[in-house]
């Protein structure tokens, strides 16, 4: 067997929202997997159904679940730039078939192979160095999925401490939920708004250049009010830092401000 | 034009712009979320206690019928009349019918959710019968014509000065001018006006935080000493209990009080643990002469056979409440319901119906912070998702759902699917015109209201690695 058929193959599951808001992170997501020496493949993909599960329709979930299981077919793992869809996809799936003799062994099998991005540069690929740097004060959010569901909190810390130049500055109540929450930030905008003030003081409050997360929905929710309380500190997804592709400006930021 | 607000969104705006509730419950991170983290810090086996906890109340749900049984036989022994009350209504009608056989005027009363959930005060007062809340919330509460806004803490939304006004006018017999400036000051002018009720009562009516099978006991825990005052000196006292506080032993009951004492307020155990085994024994200093026990159904036995049974494992702390960035942001009067928070989006839907309360299980985020710090390891998040099931089988999702199908249908076409948001992507990079956000858009406002729309980079991150796939190919 040569080196090369060594790498591991990921399909990268790269999520609604990095598709079609920030194609930046998906790039990044692909650097930092070959920089983790995988071979990285991206195959035809929607959506993990997870609106449509926390919305109370199953049937729709279960159907974009059995779509998303069959597109990443023969891979040695699958891996999202994002906890709540790696969530969906390692701890939904099987709950959502499970009572489907046919399919419910397919997705335990598909839910064993699935990874959330930097948890499994750290955790699987036991990744030593990162491509990029950064110099400044960041600090980093938790997103709640991620956080809860997968258990991912001390390895993006791990990674930031290794991004040459950044200093991590934790904020207060790093684990309380952002406000986004998908639907419920349009459907409770009032609450929302209320909670998501809440976050951009913790974030001010330790004057940050820059706020990382691993989860774009939080991301756009959280930039989306500091921008609009005209805040100076710029926010990216925490693998466009990690893998140094920060060509395109912080997310809510027009290219001339970058 | 904004949609007209549900219920439930209207209560939240107004909480949202009370500031005097929003300085209330600015206190919930620094108070009861603080004391928890601390008393758990202090606790290395307290994940395995909460596992513990769980297995306790799953079993005695299994067998329930057994240990209702057993707790009816064992407090019968030991004096105790078991009275059974399938609905609200029969409950009340039973507790007024020993109230009216003891000949009963004034009652005095210690905290008791379900006393709440079946709308026992209005009942009695109904039928011409006094009755004092003794605990401090629920007294304040109960002259300010309020529920709960709280499981422990009924009366978390006010501030001392709130309470402060609401003596004044309402004990009007003392001194207009007097110094309330300090909390130890209200808390003295309330035990000096519940003093006297305390001893003029007829009836004491408490709840009961768990039931023990093996005994035949109701254990009340407190922290201001107000049940025993309760069920100690009127002639009749009578326990008021939900079916699912049932547990076999009280060894099963320490655990669980273990539990609830940190989980709630953040202490090892409540100031004041009492057990109750019946009436007052031959040769006993003191105790009622007659101990009744309400077992009050009121939905539990539906839900037991229902996929929702793991909400009847809930031992009634809080935390989840003071752990929801949702009801720390609009409080628990905004739920409509007695039960507000996680566990009351879960519970409320059963007990008042799915139209009534059905859209509470909506508004969450669903982060989970809520089951991560249950007790008894209430899976609430999927609960929730039951309740969206419900109310999206019957329609009730609105102009969403509309939408959601939409989106639905194109997830479901690949091809389809990454034509749209090419399109999609391509049309908002332009509408931005080099901008990072968009400060308002027309069919974004519920975002727009209140932050910038990030735009996005421009096409989409697929189209943009086939194009990348293709010129690297050989």
């Amino acid at each position: 067997m040569t080196s090369q058929s060594q790498r591991p193959r990921v399909g990268l599951f790269v999520t609604c929202l990095v598709d079609i808001l920030r194609p930046s992170v998906g790039f990044a997501a692909v650097r930092l997997l070959e920089a983790a020496g995988c071979d990285v493949v991206v195959p035809l993909q929607t959506c993990c159904g997870q609106p449509a599960y926390n919305s109370g329709d199953r049937d729709t979930a279960r159907a974009l679940a059995l779509q998303t299981i069959a597109a990443f077919e023969g891979f040695d793992y699958v891996v999202a730039p994002s906890g709540s869809c790696a969530a969906m996809l390692k701890v939904h799936y099987p709950r959502l078939l499970a009572g489907d003799a046919e399919a419910s062994p397919r997705a335990r099998a598909f839910a064993e192979r699935v990874y959330e991005l930097v948890s499994f540069l750290v955790d699987v690929r036991k990744l030593e160095a990162v491509p990029g740097t950064f110099s400044g004060r960041v600090t980093y959010h938790d997103g709640c999925s991620g956080l809860r569901e997968l258990g991912i909190k001390r390895q993006p810390r791990e990674l930031l401490e290794r991004l040459k130049g950044a200093e991590l500055v934790e904020m207060a109540e790093t684990e309380t939920c952002c406000g986004f929450g998908g639907l419920f930030c349009v459907k409770y905008p009032d609450i929302s708004n209320a909670m998501v003030s809440k976050k951009t003081a913790n974030v001010t409050a330790v004057e940050p250049e820059l706020l990382l997360a691993g989860e774009l929905g939080c991301l756009l929710n959280i930039a989306g009010k500091l921008a609009r309380e005209g805040s100076r500190v710029s926010c990216r997804h925490v693998a466009e830092v990690l893998a140094g592709e920060t060509a395109e400006p912080p997310i809510a930021h027009a290219a001339s401000d970058a | 034009m904004r949609p007209a607000a549900s219920p439930f969104a209207a209560r939240s705006a107004a909480a949202l712009a009370d500031a005097r509730l929003q300085r209330a419950l600015a206190d919930v991170p620094g108070g009861f979320v603080a004391a928890r983290a601390r008393v758990k810090a202090a606790l290395p086996e307290f994940d395995a206690l909460r596992r513990a906890g769980r297995d306790i109340k799953d079993h005695a749900l299994a067998h329930l019928d057994l240990y209702l049984e057993e707790f009816e036989r064992n407090a019968i022994a030991a004096g105790s009349k078991v009275h059974w009350a399938a609905t609200a209504s029969d409950a009340c009608d039973i507790v007024l019918g020993i109230c009216r056989a003891a000949g009963a005027r004034l009652m005095t009363k210690s905290k008791s959710m379900v006393s709440e959930e079946i709308g026992l005060n209005a009942r009695l007062e109904a039928a011409a019968l006094k009755v004092v809340e003794t605990d401090l919330g629920e007294y304040v509460i109960q002259i300010r014509g309020e529920t709960p806004s709280h499981l422990i803490a009924p009366a978390i939304h006010l501030g001392p000065a709130d309470i402060a006004e609401d003596f004044r006018r309402r004990h009007d017999h003392l001194p207009q001018n007097r110094d309330m400036s300090s909390p130890a000051v209200l808390v003295a002018e309330a035990r000096a006006i519940l003093r006297p009720k305390f001893l003029a009562a007829d009836v004491g009516i408490t709840g009961a935080n768990l039931l023990v099978a093996k005994t035949g006991s109701a254990i009340i825990v407190t922290n201001e000493g107000n049940a025993d005052l309760t069920l100690t000196l009127p002639r009749v006292h009578i326990v008021l209990a939900s079916i699912e506080k049932v547990v076999p032993t009280l060894d099963d009951a320490w655990t669980l009080l273990r539990l609830l004492a940190r989980s709630g307020t953040g202490q090892e155990f409540t100031a004041y643990t009492t057990l109750v085994t019946g009436p007052r024994r031959p040769g006993d200093p003191d105790g009622p002469e007659e101990c009744h026990v309400v077992l009050v159904d009121n939905g539990r036995s539906e839900l037991l056979g229902s996929g929702l049974r793991e909400v009847l494992r809930c031992i009634r702390c809080g935390a989840c409440m003071n752990h929801c960035p949702v009801y720390c942001s609009v409080g628990g009067h905004a739920y409509g319901s007695i039960y507000a928070g996680p566990i009351g989006a879960v519970l409320s839907p059963a007990l008042l119906g799915p139209h009534a309360a059905g859209e509470l299980a909506q508004a969450s985020t669903f982060c989970g912070r809520c089951e991560s710090v249950c007790p008894v390891e209430i899976p609430l998040v999927g609960l929730m998702r039951r309740w969206r099931e419900v109310s999206f089988a019957e329609g009730s999702a609105g102009w969403n759902k509309a939408l959601l199908r939409a989106w639905a249908f194109l997830a479901r076409r690949p091809r389809l699917y990454h034509l749209a948001a090419r399109v999609g992507a391509t049309l908002l990079g332009g509408l931005a015109r080099g901008r990072g956000a968009f400060s308002r858009l027309p069919f974004a406002q519920a975002w727009t209201r209140y932050r910038d729309l990030p735009a996005p980079q421009g096409g989409t991150f697929q189209a943009q690695w086939a194009r990348r796939q293709r010129r690297e190919a050989p």
